[in-house]
């Protein structure tokens, strides 16, 4: 009855196709930038580097946040908004209370996110709004309230105390805070999502919400905590990103969202819930952030810029799904045999 | 009384429109399996729910061990040992088999709360091979067969040490073989005191494996009886509310010209070799196991994954069919087994649903004549009986066999000379049985031919006009009407070989 002809074959052919997802983007990854690398010689530089981390630790942050709502079959299109208000909030408040601790000023943009988050939480899940509407909604919202806070000012570098300008600026033991912080983000919820009961949970409602309600998962309260999760990563991220631009405007990471969903989908969440790893989408948002230092670097015309970018998203994901599938079928025809 | 493990009194429940269960009654004792019967609607599904807390009664009690109970949600009535196993497997198909049978009951570290994985993986290990399966706790649930996920249910039933089992449906989509097994686990764990509540649509099976039945019908509860005391056709008789004088009215039809005829089919690695002829006016009964490639054949004709070798004969000529639209063009008709996955539209309604396939036959410049598709899709909506609130309903409302009428009418709507029917009756109730058997009647009396795959010996004995059976990929017996039994076609079916090596075939 167990049909299992060859036990070991099939799961050892399994964790193939689960391992190659990865390794996929990876090569891509190296393929990348041996190909760069040739056109310019500056992008193979320990300060290049050390910059696409920099510019890439933001976006891991965010698109954690992100990958926890896609896992659930939802989506969160108001992180970019929400960043842009939360660091909006906290770079006012830091430039007229220049004794506030960093420490605090990143917690206030994170009680910030738990709000936002917490709003776009309660419109799917007590609201029964589809969550693209929903954070559509949000999206504008929030965006709209941080014209209406900072009256279309700047808060620029000189307002604000250099104690908060090194809080994303300052290295911690030769490893810059921002990657740090990117890391420690990146560790924690590889571990919730792994080796808690509720980070299994996140899986198991995107993977059958109907067997989870079955299996009595409250399936709305996840769907609520991952849009208050959402909201923490994007609230913190909101703090970094005004302490490392030394400013904050609102019309920051306008478009952010995209690039948050990208580095999603490029690391391989299942855009339609149910699988995605940590690891998976860190090397989707390096890639990415490659992608874009890139072609900052081969001088491409700016008009063109963005379109060679989506082409080359594209090109990761197809050839992706092409090997992944094909993988598949060879399962397929080997346990027909 | 109190030697009932679970009991329900007076049991009601209403949806919006419909009242599901009015006052049902029922009970379990330690050790027994119970089976509960009725049509399809008749609130088997209500009342297995109400018990396991996934719907609240509107009125009437729940006593569970003597004691009056609320189940306000599934996890509630799982820490009362009551467990379920649902028609279809409420499984994670992105995760891998020990999480599905752990999930949300993860065995912990006792400090830190961080799921203890060892220990999760070994006693799903040891579960499964209590249940005779050798499967690896750490094979990804999507890609399982039926059966193997059917498995993964009833290991995680077994891990909440439940007292109480229920099983809606679990045999609609077994072999032969799975099923004997599924039997042999639900009397080991009977015998070892769980109270085990069992749905089918089979009612043999009921009785192969029932100690009480229950009838339900239309929300009522119209009686318990020891399986000992009562016969097959009272309860069906209790069913419907009246005697089915005859489950298989086939007609004599007068068998014209060949239609269809396969010659030396053969696709690497599924079927080789298939030869069969069709005539007008007959009904050509594909008998065989799960898996034995007849639907794969059906496949081949119809289009869909084209064979590698061998010709198809249409009316004398040779046809040429690499895709659907070709088999349609030619005039035959597949009704696909799954027919939610292949034949039907869900969320579209009943007339959209059934004009599709000739959708152009009312376009003017790219425009749908509403008026005139409403007219095709009222003619052919009644001349099969589809019961519905209207046209304009949701197919996803409808019950099965009333989907299973639709999916009829959009390809007789297609105007078809040949209909393939795979599996018409699987998963619906009696008396819609008995409607299809009478159309397929109907149907070739009027001049069709009809090619049935069909995994129901009952059926294929009593519909068919001749038999052919299949055996991992090939043809392995023929069969007059006359000469045709439930002995010569189980033996050819199963190659008379010894069954335990032969037939690992269900994961194709």
């Amino acid at each position: 009855m167990a049909s299992s002809t060859d036990q070991t074959s099939r799961r050892s052919l399994f964790s193939l196709v689960a391992g190659v997802r990865e390794t996929g983007i990876f090569a891509f990854i190296v393929l990348l930038i041996a190909i760069v690398s040739l056109r310019s010689p500056y992008f193979l530089t320990v300060e290049n580097f050390r910059d696409i981390l920099l510019d890439t630790a933001v976006l891991i942050i965010v698109a954690i946040g992100q990958t926890m709502v896609i896992l659930t079959r939802s989506i969160d299109l108001s992180v970019a908004s929400g960043l842009a208000l939360s660091g909006m909030v906290v770079g006012m408040t830091v430039s007229s209370h220049w004794g506030l601790p960093p420490l605090v000023a990143l917690l206030m943009g994170i009680g910030i996110g738990i709000a936002l988050g917490g709003f776009n939480g309660l419109l799917v899940t007590k609201g029964h709004v589809p969550p693209i509407i929903a954070t559509l909604g949000t999206l504008s919202i929030y965006r709209g309230l941080t014209f209406v806070v900072s009256g279309g000012a700047w808060v620029d570098a000189a307002e604000m105390p250099d104690s908060f300008k090194w809080l994303a600026r300052d290295t911690t033991l030769w490893v810059p805070n921002l990657v740090l912080f990117a890391a420690i983000v990146a560790i924690v919820f590889y571990y919730f999502l792994n080796h808690t009961r509720t980070g299994r949970e996140i899986y198991a409602v995107g993977s059958n919400p109907d067997a989870a309600r079955v299996a009595g998962i409250p399936v709305d309260r996840i769907v609520f905590l991952v849009y208050v999760l959402s909201g923490v990563l994007f609230g913190m991220a909101g703090v970094l990103w005004v302490s490392r631009y030394a400013s904050a405007q609102s019309d920051s990471a306008m478009g952010f969202e995209l690039q948050t969903v990208a580095a999603a989908v490029i690391g391989g969440v299942n855009i339609f819930g149910g699988s995605g790893t940590i690891p998976g989408v860190l090397l989707g948002s390096l890639l990415l952030g490659i992608i874009i230092n890139a072609l900052n670097l081969v001088r491409i015309s700016p008009f063109w810029k963005l379109a060679v970018q989506g082409l080359i998203i594209l090109l990761a994901v197809v050839s992706d799904v092409l090997i992944s599938r094909r993988l598949q079928r060879a399962l397929t025809l080997r346990r027909a045999g | 009384m109190s030697d009932y493990i679970l009991e329900l009194q007076e049991i009601s429940k209403s949806f919006p429109g419909v009242q599901a269960l009015d006052g049902v009654d029922f009970n379990l004792r330690a050790g027994e399996v119970h089976a509960l019967v009725g049509e399809n609607g008749a609130g088997k599904s209500t009342l297995i729910k109400v018990v396991s807390g996934v719907h609240q009664p509107d009125a009437g009690e729940i006593q569970f061990q003597g004691r009056s109970v609320t189940f306000a949600n599934p996890l509630i009535a799982q820490q009362h040992g009551i467990a379920a196993i649902y028609q279809e497997p409420t499984l994670f198909p992105d995760l891998d088999v020990a999480e599905n049978i752990f999930m949300g009951r993860q065995p912990l570290q006792p400090v830190t709360r961080r799921i203890n994985r060892r220990q999760m993986y070994e006693e799903a290990g040891k579960l499964l091979r209590s249940l005779g399966m050798n499967l690896d706790p750490h094979t990804r649930v999507r890609g399982l067969s039926f059966a193997d996920q059917q498995m993964v249910e009833i290991a995680k039933a077994l891990s909440v040490n439940a007292q109480v089992l229920i099983m809606d449906e679990p045999t609609s989509a077994l072999t032969l073989r799975e099923v004997a097994n599924l039997f042999r686990i639900a009397r080991q764990l009977r015998d070892a005191g769980t109270a085990i509540a069992f749905i089918s649509h089979r009612l043999e099976e009921a009785f192969e494996l029932a100690d009480r039945i229950t009838v339900l019908r239309d929300g009522h509860y119209i009686g318990t009886r020891a399986v000992h005391d009562v016969t097959l056709d009272e309860v069906i008789h209790m069913m419907v509310g009246r005697t089915l004088d005859n489950m298989f009215p086939k007609q004599e039809v007068e068998q014209g010209e060949v239609m269809l005829r396969v010659d030396g089919l053969t696709k690497e690695g599924l079927f080789y070799d298939v030869s069969f002829e069709l005539h007008r006016g007959e009904i050509l009964g594909l008998a065989g196991l799960v898996g034995a490639g007849r639907t794969e054949v059906a496949r081949a004709i119809f289009g869909v994954e084209p064979a590698d070798r061998g010709i198809i004969w249409l009316n004398g000529h040779e046809a040429h069919i690499r895709s659907p639209k070709d088999a349609l063009a030619l005039g035959i008709a597949y009704l696909p087994e799954n027919r939610q996955q292949h034949g039907l539209v869900l969320p579209m309604n009943i007339t959209q649903n059934v004009t599709l396939p000739i959708l152009r036959e009312f376009a003017r410049l790219g425009w749908v004549d509403r008026v005139a598709e409403q007219r095709a899709a009222q003619s052919f909506a009644e001349r099969l009986d589809v019961r519905a609130a209207g046209l304009w309903q949701k197919v996803r409302e409808l019950s099965g066999g009333n989907q299973q009428k639709v999916v009829l009418a959009k390809w007789l709507a297609a105007r078809p000379q040949i209909l393939i029917l795979d599996e018409p009756t699987r998963g619906i109730d009696v008396g819609t049985k008995a409607a299809v058997h009478q159309l397929m009647s109907t149907l070739v009396a009027q001049g069709f031919a009809i090619l049935m795959i069909s995994s129901e010996l009952p059926e294929i004995l009593g519909m068919s006009d001749r038999i052919v059976v299949m055996y991992e990929g090939r043809v392995t017996g023929r069969f007059t009407r006359a000469e045709a039994t439930q002995e010569k076609i189980i033996a050819a079916a199963t190659a008379s070989a010894p069954i335990a090596e032969n037939t690992e075939i269900q994961c194709l």
